[in-house]
């Protein structure tokens, strides 16, 4: 069923005349080894309902074991995200039908989650926004749905596939208190506190954050209220963004499309939407959904969590330093500037960045090789940054033998293309393809007293003191070597044999 | 050798003894059985699946174990009929139902294991209430079991199928689930020892689960002795069911063995007597109170105020759950399924599979729980519910501070004839009134019987209730009963059994 396009605002109209008010569900999947109530494996890929059970499959007198390390890992995130943590808790059933869900319930949290009332500071343009967090609760994953057909839903398609692997895995939801105050940075301030949620998440060791794997997906409500009314308007929640870019444009796209609605004289309708990678808008959900009555009742097959206070503690002692203090030691650390800072974030080169230095490259190098040459190889590619099979220390070398004058620039990026070719390490490069600054002194010098020979004028030009006409004997050098000569040294040598040095 | 019927109207114990002894072997035994089910079944109909094969291996099995000098358990060798509420790798699990027809686990239930591994023979699967809804047997999809003592009569419910194997002789020991008395009724409807343990003293795993919270396997018996050595054996904590208390098992076997009661305080509970209660049944009660009494132990009167709304609390608890639990009965991945004619939606299989496979009574405790959990009513039924549960477990609290055990009536009528509640679920849920405050609590409780009504000569259970994880009280007690009655009558009350006798020993056409 195809709906008609939606009225629109321009943003920056939209912004001007309404106060937009974001919030935050986020799912993460947790990198714990086994499910949150059975012993199977959380696999990502495996060939379809390989990894499952009587438990994860719900199968009739199967009963559920918690997984302490999600509890472990969910009191982790709880305590970074500065929330306090239940000393007593449950899980409870939601219950609804579906085919992805073994039971047709999912053991969830309702009214007593494990972690309450905390924060996350996220920055936007210089400025700091702190995000309230609401909750964070502990819940398992359903299978997942494959609709064969020809609209990919559930709705007309011919049959449907389930999966069951995915069910059980353990999922962390993590809400957002209402996040007013944000203006026309709302978009970029949800992005900003997915991206830090994301960070946060891998800093923990808690998950790899796989967003194109959907292993971190976010719900985002929106509503707007007049400017300055102080008043909140009625939200929609728009369901699984499922990119950092997504979540940002997902709440620009709501923002024009309630302002068109309010301006018409047209109320906002509190409902699920959903988001089209495509066209960058939602468009209304079934109301069916919302209407739904999930009659949450606590889960009686499992025993109240108790984190004892001692082990909270122990959890807390052993956080890690968090991203956001990391990278404020790392800016003073490396001596590097704002711009720096976001440019490597965007990039996702800061790690790889103080990896590079901390293996003994300066960070003016580091960063100038990541920013620069990776970068540009990694967008050609098409992957992350990260995932370049070049290591940190392996940079590091590269800088290193620029430094002491055994490569030059153009060398070094040989030595690169092989390092990413598989060839080995730079030193094996090096050799191999035998790259090094030709250092021998005679075999310069009758390179340069060639190049004089073949042009006496230009010769006679840098005798008489112009110095600049020795660049053309360089080049000449250069080529020769084939580009394997350290060009000061040999604009030196050059120098030398005319009687200026 | 024995003859088969004095082989199974041996005790647990005596069985167990002789194999061990090598005075008769396991296959023996459970030959002798399986003769017995064939004989009497046709009219009893406590089995839903005899596993004649799956049975005499394993009593080889202990056979062989025993020819190689291998130790053997207290109950090696000895058979017993399984409620078909359990799953089992090698037979059927139906829960009684439609849905389910058919479906075989590809897992045991914690207590299946428990029993292959002491050796036990699982002779088969038994009748059941519909996902133990029921106090009859009669919702079950596949036809009600009969009371061996008239088999114009109900065996009681849900554990009928097992309570009507044990009491015909199939077996001398039976498995049955208590959600709000469903082992302890059919007990005292066929004459025999059924206990409730404390709940997480057995495992539910691979239980299919009725109501989780109250759900508590446990031993059906001929003698109070055979019952503690079933439960020892199938009892103790399970690390796949988290509500599983992980504390040893009482000691329950050296209990059923010192049946000393002097000194003991016995409260009887002032709310479980009255009206609605047949005149027989107070009087055998009475008496059993007064037998307490003479052999020693303090009788006091205590007053459980609460337990008046234990009924109704139940019947939102219990269907709530219930409502839950059955959700996944859904034609999507096991058991039946209807209406998939390639076009038809997912969802609209799902409600004619749900409307084919399950009964009236499991349809509407689905009802009435998705009713009590729903936003809007959760506070005043489901809520309300629990703080009455609260309030029980403060009276039994209290109640203890003045008893060591509680006694009543385990129901408060004789076996019913079939048919004559099947159309009026009230009159049938009163049955499990005296039952349902030990599921509210959690605590343990026991059925003995304590003789036959004078109006219809059927026999009346004893109820004990006592602490959680005292359930080795109910033994001591229970032992001090059957060992005074037995003493008086000259013989079990389970002799006076006469309902198979009447229809003959009937042919051997009748087997399966």
């Amino acid at each position: 069923m195809k709906q008609a396009p939606e009225r629109t605002v321009p943003f920056e109209d939209a912004v001007t005349r309404y106060d937009p008010l974001i919030g935050l569900e986020t799912h993460v999947e947790l990198g714990t080894r086994s499910k949150m109530f059975c012993g199977c494996p959380t696999v990502f890929g495996a060939d379809p309902n390989t990894a499952v059970c009587p438990v994860c499959l719900g199968l009739p007198g199967s009963l559920p074991v918690i997984n302490k390390a999600a509890i472990e890992y969910t009191i982790r995130i709880g305590l970074a995200l500065n929330s306090s943590i239940a000393s007593w808790c449950r899980f409870a059933r939601k219950n609804y039908f579906y085919p992805d869900m073994p039971k047709n319930y999912q053991i969830s949290q309702y009214d007593e989650p494990l972690c309450t009332d905390g924060w996350l500071d996220v920055e936007v343009g210089g400025e700091r926004f702190r995000v309230g967090i609401e909750r964070v609760h502990l819940e398992e994953d359903t299978g997942k749905s494959q609709h064969v057909g020809r609209s990919g839903r559930i709705h007309g398609a011919d049959y449907s596939l389930v999966d069951y692997n995915r069910a059980g895995i353990p999922l962390v939801e993590v809400v957002t208190k209402p996040i007013p105050g944000t203006g026309a940075l709302a978009p970029a301030v949800a992005r900003a506190y997915v991206t830090e949620l994301r960070d946060l998440m891998r800093a923990l060791g808690v998950s790899d954050v796989r967003m194109e794997q959907g292993s971190l997906r976010c719900d985002v409500n929106t509503s707007i209220a007049p400017a300055g009314s102080g008043q909140w308007g009625t939200r929609t929640e728009t369901k699984n963004v499922n990119s950092l870019r997504s979540v940002e444009r997902a709440v620009r796209s709501e923002i024009e499309r309630q302002a068109a609605r309010l301006d018409a004289g047209d109320r906002i309708v509190q409902e699920t939407r959903h988001f089209h990678e495509e066209t960058g808008t939602t468009t209304a959900g079934r109301s069916k959904e919302e209407a739904q009555d999930y009659r949450y009742f606590p889960e009686p097959d499992l025993v109240p969590m108790e984190p004892p206070g001692a082990w909270v503690e122990e959890i807390k002692a052993a956080l890690p330093e968090l991203p956001r203090a990391r990278r404020a030691r790392l800016q003073a650390e490396l001596g590097l500037t704002d711009a720096d800072m976001t440019a490597l974030r965007n990039a996702g080169a800061l790690d790889l960045v103080a990896e590079t230095v901390a293996a003994g490259a300066s960070a003016e190098q580091a960063r100038n090789w990541w920013l620069a040459e990776l970068s540009r190889r990694a967008n050609e590619a098409g992957v992350e940054l990260s995932a370049l099979p070049v290591s940190p220390a392996q940079v590091a070398r590269i800088c290193a033998l620029v430094e002491s004058g055994q490569l030059n620039n153009k060398l070094a990026r040989q030595v690169l293309d092989g390092v990413l070719a598989g060839d080995g390490s730079p030193d094996d490069v090096v050799a191999t393809r035998g790259l090094t600054v030709v250092t021998d002194t005679s075999v310069l010098t009758a390179a340069v007293d060639e190049a004089i020979a073949a042009k006496p004028d230009v010769a006679a030009k840098v005798r008489d003191g112009k110095l600049a006409a020795a660049d053309a004997l360089l080049g000449a050098v250069m080529r020769a070597t084939g580009g394997q000569a350290d060009a000061a040294s040999v604009r030196e040598l050059i120098l030398q044999r005319l009687g200026q040095a | 050798m024995a003859s088969g019927s004095e082989l199974t109207s041996l005790t647990a114990a005596e069985m167990a003894s002789a194999v061990a002894a090598g005075e008769i072997s396991a296959v023996e035994l459970t030959g002798a059985h399986l003769d017995r089910i064939a004989r009497t079944d046709l009219h009893v109909r406590a089995f839903l699946h005899v596993a004649a094969d799956g049975a005499l291996a394993a009593a080889k099995a202990v056979d062989e174990r025993r020819a190689a000098g291998e130790p053997l358990g207290p109950l090696a060798g000895v058979p017993l009929a399984l409620k078909d509420v359990f799953t089992t790798i090698d037979m059927p699990t139906t829960c009684g139902s439609k849905i389910l027809a058919g479906w075989q686990p590809p897992f045991d239930a914690t207590i299946t294991t428990r029993l292959r591994e002491a050796g036990v023979v699982i002779l088969g699967k038994t009748n059941m209430d519909e996902f133990a809804m029921g106090s009859s047997t009669e919702n079950s999809a596949f036809g009600p079991s009969h009371n061996p003592w008239d088999l114009a009569r109900v065996p009681g419910g849900s554990s009928g199928g097992s309570a009507a194997a044990v009491a015909a002789y199939q077996a001398p020991l039976g498995i049955g689930t208590d959600t709000g008395g469903s082992i302890r009724q059919p007990a005292a409807v066929c004459g025999l020892v059924g206990v409730k343990p404390t709940y997480g003293g057995s495992s539910r795993y691979g239980l299919v689960a009725f109501a989780s919270s109250l759900d508590t396997p446990g031993p059906l018996a001929r003698t109070v002795l055979d019952a503690a050595l079933l439960h020892e054996t199938m009892s103790g904590h399970d690390p796949c069911d988290s509500t599983s208390l992980d504390a040893p098992v009482p000691p329950v076997v050296a209990a059923a063995k010192h049946a000393d009661v002097a000194g003991l305080r016995v409260g009887v509970v002032t709310e479980l007597a009255g009206d609605g209660y047949a005149s027989g049944v107070l009087s055998r009660f009475n008496e059993a109170v007064e037998l307490l009494e003479s052999l020693g132990a303090k009788v006091t009167e205590v007053s459980c105020p609460h337990f008046s709304y234990g009924l109704p609390a139940y019947y939102l608890i219990a269907p709530s759950e219930a409502s839950s639990n059955l959700a996944r009965f859904d034609a999507m991945r096991y058991g039946l399924r209807v209406g998939d004619d390639m076009r038809a939606s997912a969802e609209d299989v799902m409600s004619l599979t749900r409307a084919a496979g399950f009964g009236a009574e499991v349809k509407r405790r689905i009802m009435l729980g998705t009713y009590a959990l729903s936003s809007g009513y959760y506070d005043a039924y489901y809520g309300k519910a629990q703080q009455v549960r609260t309030l029980i477990a403060r009276d039994f609290s209290a109640a203890f501070e003045q008893a060591d055990v509680l006694v009543s009536p385990t129901t408060p009528t004789t076996a019913f004839r079939l048919g004559e509640r099947a159309d009026d679920p009230m009159a049938m849920y009163l049955a499990d009134l005296c039952t349902i405050p030990g599921n509210l609590a959690g605590n343990a409780a026991m059925s003995v019987p304590c003789g036959l009504a004078p109006e219809d000569g059927l026999p009346v259970g004893l109820q004990i209730m006592a602490p959680v994880l005292a359930d080795d009280r109910l033994y001591r007690v229970g032992a001090a009963v059957e060992g005074a009655l037995d003493q008086r009558r000259g013989h079990r009350i389970l002799d006076e059994a006469n309902g198979i006798e009447r229809v003959g020993d009937a042919s051997a056409e009748a087997g399966r």
